[in-house]
């Protein structure tokens, strides 16, 4: 079997973020970046597969140099191979754009299945692994909770609101996202990272892809047109008293919202 | 409270480290931020604990030998041992004591040392903890000065060795099951594989230590314990064989210190950010910068002085006194960087909430242990004047 997992390298959750001049994305030098942690799930699942039997595990990432440390670190984890898509280009896509690159490689590589987390927590769009299954033609499932996967199909269990769960099989090949807390992910092992060096990246660039003008800014057809902090609004309550009063009315004001 | 970030003030990162050097240190960065981190506190409370369950973790990391080739270790190249170490020492300087004593006190005289039938019976377990190593060097009555080994290894005629004496201070001395144990015999000092449940060996814990206290430090007894010569390391004598181990698991405490001083020094620029004194941040005084400045100074120092050493490490032209000096001066800092970290905290500093003072009594005992800083003082005193002041 083979299984695509598609990673992005987004600021680390503790990364002190400032917003750009043109206040349409943060400033990104100088800050620390990670693997978004629901792709993590995706991968920790898919070396799962590999653990349990015949799998190549292949992470495709777009972005610049520094998405190297993210492949790196999951080849060390123990993917066998990672796709780079490193080209200026793909810079300022929106997620039809990411879609269609994602979309491209897994045209190539034509994995059994692809797994993602289900969505990134910079962009926060959670469009992209649907465009994906969109443009590849193949089924797909989000929020993801857990999935069991045997030769040809997937059985997965998703969230939907109000805390209601829902098992839905589907036929590889596939595309399955993944939402959080479904798998305690592995570390990158000394030992795995001495062995990534020796595994394969391949660099592609859009015009490889044959995408050409049709992914990034230029193509965009959702613009950010700013980010902001909001104001700090009026209106807070201050609740007063002991420890156990203070909780007894935070309680109480939960319940009277609806929301317990 | 924030992850931890290291320092890194000459932008050694992208200049001086390979990737894999970065993603060894990363990775266990993250683990102990997120595995070892939250069990600490509760160790430390408790006199002499090790989180023993996180063995299986570690091994899978790979952090038990990291910089031996073969038999199951991850082979890394120095530098990125030496990150490894700083990574575990940031925790707790027990956490790298555990992973030193496994891996430099243990696993590599086997490697450098033993028959090939040790070598395969041994270090695959070890790598996978599995079997926990100690090593049983210093006495009640000899520590700095080990020609002075009281502990005995008699050869009878049918190829069994008999040994008598007591170790003390042995890091894991009763979490191990196997100990290495240096001993006199007629041919100089040898080093022996003791399996811990041979009959005559015993190992009972020290207590009430104000030092070190998430690491298990026993003293071991052995009475008249038979061994077969098999156990005998073939390819040490004389004090070249525990010496060179001890050359090992130095270079890595020259490394651990700068995370030890890491963690003092993000922890207290938190702080001191945070902490209001008349009006204005902590951070924002005087003396409060001059003592930030002095460890961010330090601690770049003490990491070229660690990078250095470790390529020459690498290139195989290393001298043991450059190791003495990295032990001696990082070591010496990071003490220093806790302390002022401690005072900066003020009450807050004294109680395990926070890390500083934990890594302060800590590194008393990393001052004393693997060669004291004294000791290494001397050895600097003898490399530059010729004159042995030992
Ligand atoms: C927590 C802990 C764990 C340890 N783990 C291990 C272990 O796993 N295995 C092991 O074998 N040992 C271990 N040790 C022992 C450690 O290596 C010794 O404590 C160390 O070698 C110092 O020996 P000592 O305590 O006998 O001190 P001494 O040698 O008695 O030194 C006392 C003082 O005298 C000074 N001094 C000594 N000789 C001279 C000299 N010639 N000239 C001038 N000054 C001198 C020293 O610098 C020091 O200040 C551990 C110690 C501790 C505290």
């Amino acid at each position: 079997m083979k299984v695509l997992v598609c990673l992005k390298q987004v600021p680390h959750s503790d990364a002190r973020l400032d917003i750009r001049d043109d206040g349409a994305w943060i400033k990104d030098d100088g800050v620390k970046f990670e693997i978004n942690s629901y792709d993590t799930y995706a991968l920790e699942q898919a070396l799962r597969v590999k653990d349990a039997g015949e799998a190549e595990v292949v992470v495709v990432s777009i972005g610049p140099d520094r998405v190297t440390q993210a492949l790196r670190t999951a080849l060390g984890m123990g993917a066998d191979r990672a796709v780079h898509v490193n080209d200026p280009e793909a810079e300022g896509s929106d997620p039809l754009g990411v879609a269609k690159i994602l979309a491209a490689v897994a045209a190539e590589e034509s994995p059994d299945l692809i797994l993602t987390g289900f969505m990134s927590e910079d962009g926060n769009f959670a469009a992209v692994p649907p465009m994906v299954a969109r443009l590849q033609g193949i089924p797909s499932a989000t929020a993801v909770v857990q999935c069991e996967i045997s030769d040809s199909s997937v059985r997965v269990e998703r969230e939907l609101e109000g805390g209601a769960m829902e098992v839905v099989d589907l036929e590889m090949p596939c595309l399955i996202a993944l939402q959080t807390g479904a798998n305690q992910v592995r570390y990158a092992s000394l030992k795995g990272i001495m062995q990534a060096k020796k595994k394969p990246v391949d660099a592609k660039t859009v015009a490889d892809l044959g995408l050409a003008g049709q992914v990034g800014a230029s193509a965009v057809k959702v613009v950010i047109e700013k980010i902001y902090r909001p104001d700090k609004g009026e209106g807070a309550e201050m609740l007063e008293g002991s420890t156990g009063e203070v909780v007894s009315q935070l309680v109480g004001k939960i319940k009277e919202l609806g929301l317990l | 409270m924030a992850d931890f970030t290291g320092v890194d003030f000459l932008e050694l990162e992208d200049l001086h480290y390979s990737d894999e050097e970065c993603l060894a240190r990363d990775a266990v960065r993250g683990w102990v931020s997120k595995e070892f981190m939250p069990r600490i506190q509760e160790h430390v409370r408790q006199d002499g604990s090790f989180p023993m369950e996180l063995v299986p973790q570690m091994a899978e990391l790979g952090l038990f030998g990291a910089n031996l080739r073969g038999y199951g270790c991850a082979g890394m190249n120095n530098v990125a041992y030496g990150l490894v170490m700083q990574e575990l020492e940031r925790g707790d300087s027990g956490l790298r004591s555990f992973a030193s004593v496994q891996g430099s006190l243990c696993m590599y005289p086997i490697h450098a040392y033993g028959s090939d039938e040790q070598k395969e019976k041994w270090l695959p377990e070890m790598a996978a903890g599995r079997v926990i190593g100690c090593f049983g060097l210093t006495e009640p009555d000899f520590g700095s000065y080990v020609s002075g080994m009281a502990t005995r290894a008699e050869h009878r005629s049918h190829g069994v060795w008999v040994l008598n004496g007591t170790k003390r201070w042995i890091t894991n001395g009763t979490v191990a099951q196997l100990a290495i144990i240096w001993a006199v015999t007629d041919e100089g000092v040898r080093g022996f594989l003791v399996e811990t449940d041979r009959p005559g060996f015993e190992a009972r814990d020290l207590k009430g230590k104000f030092s070190l206290r998430a690491s298990v430090t026993s003293e071991l007894f052995l009475q008249d314990v038979e061994v077969p010569d098999e156990n005998r390391l073939p390819g040490a004598q004389g004090l070249g064989g525990p010496l060179g181990c001890l050359n090992q698991a130095r270079y890595g405490i020259a490394w651990g210190a700068v995370g030890a001083a890491m963690a003092c020094s993000d922890e207290v620029l938190q702080y001191t950010k945070d902490r209001i004194v008349q009006g204005g941040p902590l951070a924002g005084k005087q003396l409060t910068q001059q003592k930030l400045v002095f460890m961010l100074t330090e601690i770049t120092k003490a990491q070229l002085l660690c990078l250095h050493v470790g390529r020459h490490k690498d290139a195989g032209t290393l001298h043991h006194t450059m190791v003495s000096m990295a032990k001696r001066n990082n070591v010496d800092v990071a003490l220093q960087i806790a302390r002022k970290a401690r005072d900066l905290l003020g009450a807050n500093g004294i109680v395990d909430d926070y890390q500083a003072m934990r890594h302060m009594v800590n590194l008393e005992t990393v001052r004393t242990y693997e060669g004291t800083h004294d000791v290494h003082m001397l050895i600097l005193g003898e490399h530059i004047t010729g004159m042995r002041a030992i």
